[in-house]
């Protein structure tokens, strides 16, 4: 089955959940609802799209969107080396989307990283705990309204002295 | 490594046996970005290494955060650890590593044993 013919099934299986395809750069966009997810990216991946390539994040705050945050999935066919955007959109009071664990295991540290990142949950996730951030880490460092420079992690470390004698003949 | 291999040989200043545990060690080299998820690790192994100890901050990185002025990047080492020797460049080069080497036995050489005498206590 070819890219068009999927979108246009993806599209008439979820015919309110699906709210755009667009193009860019001569590959597809397609934009869905976040509590879909799963069923769009398992469609996807019963017609040849068997390789998730990257899961990323964006925060619209700024930009404008369907939304405010869209999870952006990448996937590629490697049969027929064709790619496809699915970017699903979630709003900012319900933070919950399906995990695509189930169908591709390389998913779990992607939703890790965005749930360290963003703030978004996954809902199924079989390990849904902070990736990169210390686990006492608080609030969600991409989104456009967390401060660039934070809110003093950085700064908050006990001072380590020299033993006193050496502190004394240095000074 | 470089340091190591055989153009600029740290052997020569008697520095090329690498420990990797804190205990049996008293240089600390840190090099790179500390972050905020590594410095309790680093306060650590400092704490770890025996007395006599000396730290060597080695480029950019380590001495100031760098370019990496953000949330999770420790803006230098020197914030939280004692540092002795400061090396710059990024990434330091090799002669700078031994110079900043050499600096450091010099600080050493004028140390006194007296100076390690532990703080008097109340007991």
């Amino acid at each position: 089955m070819s890219l068009a013919d999927t979108l246009s099934q993806i599209k008439a299986t979820f015919p309110e959940t699906v709210f755009d395809v667009t193009e860019h750069a001569g590959e597809k966009i397609i934009h869905i609802q976040g509590l879909v997810v799963l069923d769009v990216l398992g469609e996807f991946q019963k017609s040849g799209f068997n390789f998730l390539a990257d899961i990323t994040a964006i925060d619209n705050m700024t930009l404008g969107g369907f939304e405010r945050f869209a999870v952006v999935y990448h996937l590629l066919s490697q049969e027929t080396a064709e790619r496809v955007t699915v970017k699903a959109y979630v709003s900012e009071e319900n933070l919950i989307l399906p995990s695509v664990e189930s169908l591709w295991k390389t998913a779990d540290w992607q939703e890790r990283e965005i749930y360290d990142l963003f703030g978004i949950t996954f809902e199924g996730h079989p390990n849904l705990v902070r990736i990169m951030n210390p686990d006492d880490f608080e609030g969600h460092p991409l989104r456009k309204d967390y401060p660039r420079l934070g809110r003093k992690e950085r700064d908050n470390f006990p001072i380590v002295e020299r033993r006193i004698g050496r502190k004394a003949q240095r000074e | 490594m470089a340091v190591l291999a055989a153009r600029t040989d740290i052997s020569r200043f008697g520095a090329e046996a690498i420990r990797f545990s804190p205990r049996q060690s008293d240089l600390l080299i840190v090099a790179g970005r500390i972050s905020i998820k590594m410095m309790p690790v680093l306060i650590r192994i400092y704490e770890q290494m025996p007395e006599p100890k000396w730290v060597i901050s080695m480029g950019a990185c380590a001495s100031s955060g760098g370019v990496f002025d953000t949330y999770s990047v420790i803006q230098g080492i020197d914030r939280f650890i004692p540092v002795d020797v400061y090396i710059p460049g990024c990434p330091p080069r090799p002669e700078g590593v031994v110079d900043g080497l050499i600096k450091l036995q010099e600080l050493v050489d004028k140390e006194k044993f007296s100076d390690y005498a532990p703080p008097a206590t109340n007991s």
